[in-house]
């Protein structure tokens, strides 16, 4: 499959007083066309950072050390039409990429919307920012696309549509915000943790209204959790993110089934499902390094049990264990024996 | 499992809201056993916080009452009063609210041991910090001593937090579970201490969260109580609630979570609302709250009647019209 993004050694920091902080450190990953890809891993691996390094939109203190970002157009028949480097795209360049190619609903989307605005608003003046549908004579055209996406992501468009924020509920305005981000027709979605904070019925809803625009819609969706199960039931690759870096990627049943790196099989064994017993989970000893003062070599060692001299002086790079599945793990092959370590 | 140590009966909670007045817990009658395990799930404003701040004293009951070891703790005396408020205490789960930020590690525990007179002179209360410590896995405790609060990770400082409330030796704690707050890799480390702290000092727990899955784990051999709208639904053994849902509504709960496997996830069978409105407590629904969305809906006694919580299959109780 074509990628429609190559992040390629993307490397992002902050400064902070105690020094700098290395949020991500040399990430390389594609994004495919039409694919869903889950960025999963602790608080404070540098999933949001790397999100927000995409689109652009890093705060002032954040620095991109290095890298690119190369993002692809298709046309509707899939050809190819255009390559763009995103680090270089400036003002409106940079503004139409953030809507018309790749759109970003934020972690903390929900006060997102402006609580002055009604729904309609939102959209006529998403639209019009950008030059989309806001002609003289295209005010109708506008608000049936807009009308349209609030059914497809299940919203009742004549309950929602003249409503002011605060009269939906968490869920209702999380769709909305999906439903504005799909407006200029992106290629490419990023969600950050789009269910963390909503109930279960709801975040049960959101995420069939996500597999149900998939089928109707063509993008891909870059979604960033902490949540497993978001990633199990919706992705077709998912990254493991620890300490600013992409620690393993591969197929959604592969990562699951048969994960290959220390830290992926023990965030797997950390989290129970229903059916699971309770002798079956494990927890991973320690706790998420420090970014600014990172440990030397495998920046897991600290908390690996597997861990030699070799992982404590050099850093493992992504290398191909098997086809589409990458691992940076030195001692990925005895990977297994990590589960009886973290069995105690 | 051991004599009653918390019964709530008949305990409802309301509150003004708008000129208008809300029950956020509406007639539950629960008993909890010395040493037991509860967790209580349920959505988003369904009253869980309200029941834990009710049985830890933190807030008053609009009707009915509490009782801790028999005594209602309303009109309890002054040295009962002292023993259930050292007895029952709730974890804050939000690391970063609920500790002094200017306080060293070592302060924030030793503050209620001295207090309330658990230990006497610097040396002995110095060595009972060391212990704390080390119950709760942070070890050395000698490394602890001396920090402040944001030089420890989340998870660290929920182990400070819980160190500070065994300093009374409580015989229950209530651990209230904010959205989310935990790391994965790091919530379990922190249930197996709870369970530990059971199994060897007979503490009891009311766990709160959102996560059935994890309240099936932690509890285990103890129970689940689901609440809707400030009810219980259903309350049963942890395992069989799960393996055996009775209500509607834990059906649907449990048909709707997603789950950390990509086979079984995607495999599993769905059970449908009937509405995906949450009914807003300002106009709670006749009858059964759960009545506007419930699959099994069985039309004018689930409108019209209240359907009491009562012995079920399973060793549950259930409170729906359809359960025999
Ligand atoms: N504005 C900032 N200034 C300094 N450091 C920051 C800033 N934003 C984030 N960081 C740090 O960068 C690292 C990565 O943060 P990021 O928000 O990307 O993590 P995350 O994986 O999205 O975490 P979470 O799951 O908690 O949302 C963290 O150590 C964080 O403390
Ligand atoms: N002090 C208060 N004043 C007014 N209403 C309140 C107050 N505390 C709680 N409520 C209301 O009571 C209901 C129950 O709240 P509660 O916090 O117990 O829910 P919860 O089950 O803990 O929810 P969550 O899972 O979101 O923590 C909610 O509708 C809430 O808005
Ligand atoms: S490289 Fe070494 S320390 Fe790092 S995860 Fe692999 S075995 Fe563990
Ligand atoms: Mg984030
Ligand atoms: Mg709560």
């Amino acid at each position: 499959m074509e990628p429609i993004l190559s992040v390629r050694d993307l490397t992002i920091e902050y400064a902070a007083r105690r020094g700098k902080v290395r949020a991500i450190r040399s990430v390389s990953f594609d994004v495919r066309r039409g694919e869903a890809l889950a960025l999963i891993g602790e608080s404070g691996s540098g999933k949001t950072t790397l999100g927000l390094g995409i689109v652009q939109l890093l705060p002032s203190t954040a620095r991109i050390a290095g890298g690119s970002i190369v993002y692809r157009r298709y046309s509707d028949t899939g050809q190819p039409m255009r390559e763009t480097e995103v680090l270089t795209l400036k003002d409106a360049d940079l503004r139409r990429f953030r809507w018309a190619e790749c759109a970003m609903v934020f972690q903390s989307a929900l006060n997102a919307l402006n609580p002055v605005l009604r729904i309609s608003d939102h959209f006529a003046d998403t639209a019009k920012a950008h030059r989309y549908l806001s002609g003289p004579r295209q005010g109708a055209a506008l608000t049936e696309r807009s009308r349209h996406l609030l059914s497809r992501v299940r919203l009742d468009p004549d309950r929602v549509w003249r409503a002011f924020p605060h009269e939906l509920s968490g869920g209702m305005r999380q769709r909305v915000l999906i439903a504005l981000s799909l407006l200029l027709e992106p290629q490419l979605l990023i969600l950050d943790e789009p269910t963390t904070a909503l109930d279960i019925l709801t975040q049960r809803n959101i995420m069939d209204v996500l597999k149900e625009l998939r089928t109707q819609l063509d993008f891909s969706l870059v979604f960033i959790s902490h949540d497993l199960s978001l990633a199990a039931e919706l992705a077709d690759r998912v990254a493991t993110v620890y300490a600013g870096k992409i620690v393993e990627i591969g197929e959604v049943y592969t990562i699951f089934r048969n994960p290959h790196h220390p830290y992926t099989i023990g965030l797997i064994k950390a989290v129970p499902t229903l059916t699971s017993d309770k002798s079956e989970l494990t927890s991973i000893p320690g706790s998420p390094p420090d970014l600014i003062e990172l440990p030397s070599g495998c920046k897991f060692h600290p908390r690996c049990p597997l861990a030699d001299d070799h992982c404590r002086r050099e850093e493992p790079e992504l290398i191909d264990v098997e086809s589409g599945h990458r691992v940076a793990c030195w001692r990925w092959q005895d990977a297994r024996a990590v589960l009886k370590a973290y069995q105690v | 499992m051991g004599e009653p140590l918390i019964t709530l009966e008949h305990v409802t909670r309301t509150f003004d809201v708008k000129r208008q007045t809300i029950k956020a817990v509406d007639d539950i009658s629960l008993t909890i056993p010395e040493g037991e395990v509860l967790c209580l799930v349920g959505e988003s404003g369904c009253g869980k916080t309200t029941t834990g701040k009710m049985i830890a004293g933190l807030l008053a009951t609009s009707a009915g009452r509490i009782l801790y070891r028999g005594q209602d703790i309303a009109t309890m005396n002054r040295a009962d009063r002292r023993r259930y408020r050292l007895g029952v205490q709730m974890v804050h789960q939000d690391p970063y609210a609920s500790l002094n930020p200017v306080q060293m590690i070592y302060n924030i525990i030793a503050a209620p041991l001295q207090h309330h007179g658990f230990t006497r002179g610097e040396a002995a209360t110095r060595e009972r910090v060391r212990e704390l410590l080390t119950t709760v896995d942070l070890t050395p405790p000698d490394d602890y001593l001396e920090k402040y609060p944001h030089q420890l990770s989340g998870g660290q400082r929920q182990r400070v937090s819980v160190a500070r409330a065994l300093t009374v030796r409580p015989s229950f704690i209530i651990a209230d579970e904010a959205v989310s707050m935990v790391d994965v890799s790091i919530r379990i480390s922190l249930l197996k201490m709870f369970g530990r702290l059971k199994d060897e000092m007979g503490v009891g727990v009311l766990f709160i969260t959102h996560d059935l899955a994890l309240a099936k784990y932690f509890a285990w051999e103890g129970r689940i109580g689901v609440m809707y709208l400030g009810r219980l639904a259903e309350i049963g053994p942890a395992q069989q609630v799960v393996a055996h849902p009775q209500h509607p509504y834990t059906q649907v709960l449990l048909s709707a979570i997603p789950e950390a496997d990509p086979d079984r996830t995607r495999s599993k069978q769905r059970i449908e609302l009937r509405s995906m409105d949450v009914p807003s407590l300002l106009r709670l629904p006749s009858g059964c709250a759960f009545h506007p969305r419930c699959p099994a809906f069985a039309g004018e006694i689930c409108e019209k009647v209240v359907p009491p919580l009562k012995k079920a299959g399973w060793g549950s109780d259930v409170a729906c019209h359809l359960v025999k």
